[in-house]
């Protein structure tokens, strides 16, 4: 457990670094955030009182401490734009997100690890090689490109989905899926190659094992050699890079969900970019420091459930 | 020849792997026949490369890699090459048990001890899982290791070189089979270890009336424990003999470097180890004469030129492969401190 507690520390080291950087950079934009509050035509007076209410007349250090005593108490300020609570806005956005997150990651898993296992059990073969090729041709695509086309078919040619929109969970399980269902596999049929490559790559050593030759005098079917004997050592690279691209989703999805109109994180970044909504900014930027640094924390996690030896090595 | 079957459990005739390799095919084993009587032990002794292993792996119907086995392998009643893979799983674990060399790589990290030895009941004998478990814990005991209820649930990484080779030999045990195969099973384990291990496979093997084929770089690991002993060389058996015969007079010239090159607690200090000087052919060559012949000291045109036959002089289960055979008659005793006499008194 004191592997997992110095993992804890460690992180939250980190969340403290990224927001102070990302206050130190908002502070240096050459824009002039009161003038923008104030609106146009504004006096300069207005603009100077705005400026003492939004407390920027404060030196920098000062405004983080103030920032970050808040953030802790759950307080991440309010928006200049619209003057909702951001954590409100956050709150709102962010079960989009983590569904799409969840789906995505969810449908990448389900082509990457069987088509990992297959591959690199059949190493060198035509078929090894016929995946491979797939795999890189939806690797070279971005998503938005393959949303663009998932939309062509699905939605205008066969009209099995919709195209755009959300439908919250009250609206019903599967309309709300449905909603889902074209944006997460636009994402996974880009994430799922490099998953697929890394578990191939590992598994390929795996099946190189003492042990897996052991498995196979053991006189047990191929099936639950690969299942059940190599897959899991040949993990760790596979949850690494899952953890990784699960963590980049949550900020990193603007265009998949503006695209299909999700009213998610991405989307509240970007717009409190371009409106110059700092608290907003902040705030998204709190959240995804802190999705990295958790998704860290559950891979390390997963490590100890994955191979027993790490746990030990902590101790 | 049934009766020779019925005495029989393994017969092998004319086994050749060829490895599929950049520089040529290598020929790791050529031309082998050996045979194995129920509840004996076979010793297959060579240097790392001589095919040991890959004779046991061909007879497994598991070559590595594109590797492709020729011959015939008579198990009981059925030739091992002709059968399809689902029917070699079967026997597999059930009927031949395989300790491998390194224990420290062989067992799975990730999966309970305990769940490995159930692993090929489980699949072959169609028992429940707790059954499975309750034979477990038996069969660790059955090889020595104390407290075998907590050790059950070990991962192999909690467990020490000599501990997990034990696990190893219950894995192998766990289904009875009639045959078991032991790849170099002490070559990686403490000296301390070795016997123990060696002595533990031979109780075992008197115990359950196995068959072993117990492959060794070390004559000494063999000598009153096998009955039989066959020395291979490049791919081939150079010489062949009941253990005891073999001890008594060394025919063939590799049988007796291979024995000098055993180091000696009673030889005089100071006197440097003996070696065999050169290396093994390249076995992705065309072979002429005598395998060993660039590296013996005896070799003459005739043994570079044609290949000695393996064939019996005057003892008829006494075969070697030379045409210049050591004088019989020079008895070699086994060397001494390694050896707990078992099989000899």
């Amino acid at each position: 457990m004191r592997f997992l507690w110095g993992k804890l520390v460690h992180l939250s080291l980190v969340v403290v670094a990224v927001t102070a950087l990302t206050f130190l950079m908002l502070d240096h934009v050459p824009a002039d955030i009161a003038s923008e509050v104030a609106g146009q035509g504004a006096t300069s007076e207005d603009i100077a009182a705005v400026r003492e209410r939004l407390g920027l007349n404060d030196p920098l250090p000062v405004r983080y401490g103030r920032w970050i005593a808040a953030a802790v108490r759950g307080d991440l300020g309010n928006s200049f734009a619209s003057g909702q609570p951001v954590v409100e806005a956050i709150r709102s956005h962010l079960p989009v997100t983590v569904e799409l997150i969840v789906l995505a990651q969810l449908f990448a898993l389900l082509l990457a690890i069987p088509a990992g296992v297959v591959t690199a059990w059949r190493a060198g073969s035509p078929l090894d090689r016929t995946l491979g090729t797939v795999a890189f041709g939806f690797a070279s695509l971005p998503a938005f490109a393959l949303a663009i086309g998932l939309i062509l078919v699905f939605a205008l040619r066969l009209k099995w989905l919709p195209a755009t929109g959300y439908t919250p969970l009250t609206g019903g399980i599967a309309a709300n899926l449905k909603g889902f269902l074209l944006p997460a596999l636009s994402i996974a049929l880009v994430e799922w190659v490099p998953l697929m490559r890394v578990l191939r790559g590992d598994m390929i050593s795996t099946l190189k094992e003492d042990f897996i030759l052991l498995a196979r005098c053991k006189g047990l079917p191929t099936r639950q050699i690969l299942i059940g004997h190599a897959l899991r050592p040949s993990c760790f690279t596979l949850v690494t890079v899952f953890g990784m691209q699960a963590a980049s989703l949550i900020g990193g999805a603007v265009l998949i969900e503006l695209i299909f109109s999700l009213p998610g994180i991405g989307r509240l970044l970007v717009t409190g970019i371009f409106a110059q909504d700092y608290p907003v900014v902040q705030g998204c930027v709190l959240l995804i420091a802190m999705a990295y640094v958790g998704m860290n924390f559950l891979v390390d996690v997963c490590y100890g459930l994955l191979d027993p030896r790490v746990l030990k090595g902590g101790r | 020849m049934t009766a020779a079957f019925d005495r029989h459990l393994l017969v092998a005739e004319d086994i050749s792997v060829h490895i599929p390799s950049g520089g040529g095919t290598v020929r790791a084993v050529d031309r082998v026949s050996l045979s194995l009587e129920r509840g004996k032990t076979l010793a297959l002794v060579g240097e790392s490369g001589s095919g040991k292993s890959m004779l046991c792996r061909a007879i497994l119907g598991i070559p590595p890699g594109r590797a492709a086995t020729r011959g015939r392998i008579i198990f009981g009643e059925r030739d091992l090459a002709q059968l399809p893979e689902k029917e070699l799983n079967a026997i597999r674990g059930r009927e031949i048990g395989v300790v491998l060399q390194n224990p420290m790589s062989s067992l799975n990290p990730v999966l309970k001890v305990g769940w490995q030895i159930a692993e090929p009941m489980l699949r072959h004998l169609g028992i429940s899982l707790l059954k499975a478990r309750e034979r477990a814990v038996e069969l660790l005991g059955a090889v020595g290791i104390p407290r075998p209820a907590e050790r059950v649930d070990c991962y192999p990484h909690q467990l020490s070189g000599g501990m997990r080779q034990r696990v190893a030999i219950a894995i192998a045990l766990a289904c009875d089979p009639q045959l078991l195969i032991a790849d170099e099973p002490t070559t990686a384990l403490d000296v301390t270890v070795q016997a123990e291990i060696l002595n533990l496979l031979g109780r075992l093997q008197m115990e359950r009336r196995m068959a072993m084929i117990l492959v060794s770089h070390d004559l000494g690991v063999v000598a009153g424990r096998a009955h039989e002993t066959a020395v291979m060389y490049a791919g081939r058996i150079v010489e062949q003999a009941p253990t005891v015969i073999l001890f008594d007079q060394m025919r063939m010239r590799y049988t007796r470097a291979l024995f000098d090159s055993i180091p000696r607690l009673d030889a005089p200090s100071g006197q440097p180890l003996a070696s065999i000087g050169g290396q093994l052919p390249d076995l992705a060559a065309e072979l002429q004469g005598c395998r060993f012949a660039p590296r013996c000291r005896r070799a003459e045109d005739r043994c570079f030129a044609e290949e000695p036959p393996l064939v019996a002089d005057g003892l008829e289960d006494h075969r070697f492969a030379c045409w210049f055979p050591c004088e019989p008659g020079i008895s070699v005793t086994p060397p001494g401190p390694l050896l707990p006499k078992r099989i000899m008194s």
